[in-house]
């Protein structure tokens, strides 16, 4: 298996068209690997949230390519690309978005659930994925009886449940507090390291330093990057 | 500075020898401020000549050590109990480096402030991953170790939002039509003291007349 898990290839994306079209993402080409967070930051409107929408498959891009796991998105069809998305991509919203009528295991079992696996076979997965987040002893109980970092953390399960690899995360941490937020962001490093790959969209240094590699958007281009030298000490580190 | 005060208050444990205070220093700060023995023993000569500490016994290895007097633990005392006072008058050197670079013709301010927002951020990667190592400290060390790099962290960090703020200024300025480089004066500079420190720059946009 490649350890690429995504890849997008000179994709720019334009609404609109003639003199009122507005170019959100140009020429961009980013590659995210197994094991690898990729941070985006970028102003507001310099296309973080719109490079998210079209690495997941929620929006094609105008041009350009986007490959997850090795599949061209452009050549699949609605239901291929629907069956992809449920397999391989995991979503992480600033908002949780998690269903509030279901418990937790259940949140995270739907996707496996709307992929055709018999509930009581679905709940296995999903409640490793919540052993994961330290949220095994909560599964049974309803969103609205989780905190704000408790609920993202059963969206970061719903994320990768049923060995989903690509974690996509919008401002996953917009809604927490700061320490909160770096529980949060723990989990995400953790399925990364797990063999999981993700990109974290945020305006946050903080947090986007959890990366191992730091993209600038500005106007929808990737203007710059960052990339940390592996650091063997604290001591190394607090030396330069 | 803190160095003076940091000494004394780990001799407000108990006497200490130079190259001792020093390994005691270290280990409380994660070595992230280096002191030299030289400059810890200028320190102790200043702290005993202000009647801050007195020279005590020589031991078997020819160490002298050092003890506090009660001045001294009264100076420790207000040290804890006193702020750190902030300048209002920056020596922050990238502070300066942006406010040159942006009265100058034909620098790219923005790649200007790219290059160092690259650079924190790798150095903010860098403290983030070593943090994470550590990040359940087991002794007091480790802990006030993770004190420093929290404060670096936050720093850094705040260095990039100042980053950000300042791209945003730079980019309604430009807008605005008031982003120009300032050419050199043909105008004598009067000589005298400089006009007070974070006075408001005149319309001309020459603070210093």
């Amino acid at each position: 298996m490649s350890d690429e898990l995504l890849r997008l290839d000179g994709v720019s994306m334009q609404y609109g068209r003639g003199e009122t079209a507005v170019t959100a993402l140009s020429g961009i080409d980013l590659t995210v690997s197994r094991g690898e967070l990729v941070a985006v930051m970028g102003a507001s409107g310099s296309g973080k949230s719109t490079l998210l929408t079209v690495a997941g498959g929620l929006t094609p891009p105008t041009s350009g390519e986007v490959i997850v796991e090795g599949h061209w998105l452009s050549q699949l069809s609605a239901r291929q690309l629907a069956t992809l998305r449920r397999r391989s991509l995991g979503f992480v919203f600033q908002d949780f978005n998690l269903i509030p009528s279901l418990t937790a295991i259940e949140n995270v079992a739907l996707p496996l659930e709307l992929d055709g696996w018999k509930t009581r076979k679905a709940h296995r997965p999903a409640l490793d994925a919540l052993d994961v987040v330290e949220l095994a002893d909560r599964a049974d109980r309803y969103p609205s009886d989780l905190s704000g970092g408790q609920q993202q953390r059963v969206a970061i399960a719903r994320a990768v449940v049923g060995g989903r690899s690509l974690i996509l995360a919008d401002e996953p941490t917009g809604a927490l507090d700061s320490t909160t937020g770096e529980i949060v962001l723990k989990m995400l490093r953790g399925r990364v390291d797990a063999g999981a790959g993700g990109i974290l969209v945020t305006h946050d240094a903080r947090h986007a330093a959890w990366a191992d590699r730091i993209v600038f958007l500005r106007d929808g281009r990737i203007v710059d990057q960052a990339q940390a030298a592996s650091v063997t000490s604290l001591f190394d580190a607090v030396q330069r | 500075m803190s160095v003076r005060q940091s000494l004394l208050a780990i001799l407000d444990q108990g006497p200490c020898y130079g190259y001792q205070l020093r390994t005691e220093f270290d280990r409380r700060t994660g070595s992230t401020w280096p002191i030299n023995v030289g400059q810890i023993y200028n320190t102790l000569d200043r702290l005993e000549r202000d009647g801050l500490v007195r020279k005590a016994e020589i031991d078997a290895e020819g160490q002298n050590y050092y003890q506090i007097t009660d001045a001294g633990h009264g100076e420790v005392e207000s040290w804890l109990g006193s702020p750190v006072v902030r300048s209002t008058a920056t020596r922050d050197e990238l502070a300066i480096k942006l406010a040159i670079a942006v009265t100058l013709p034909g620098v790219d301010i923005a790649h200007v402030i790219q290059v160092q927002r690259t650079s924190t951020l790798t150095t903010l990667q860098e403290l983030t991953r070593t943090k994470n190592a550590t990040d359940n400290p087991e002794s007091s060390e480790e802990l006030a170790w993770l004190l420093v790099v929290d404060s670096m962290i936050f720093a850094a960090e705040a260095e990039v939002r100042w980053l950000d703020h300042s791209e945003t200024r730079l980019a309604r300025a430009v807008a605005a039509g008031v982003a120009g480089p300032i050419p050199l004066s043909t105008e004598v500079p009067k000589r005298g003291r400089p006009a007070k420190a974070l006075s408001a720059p005149s319309a001309t946009g020459a603070a210093h007349e």
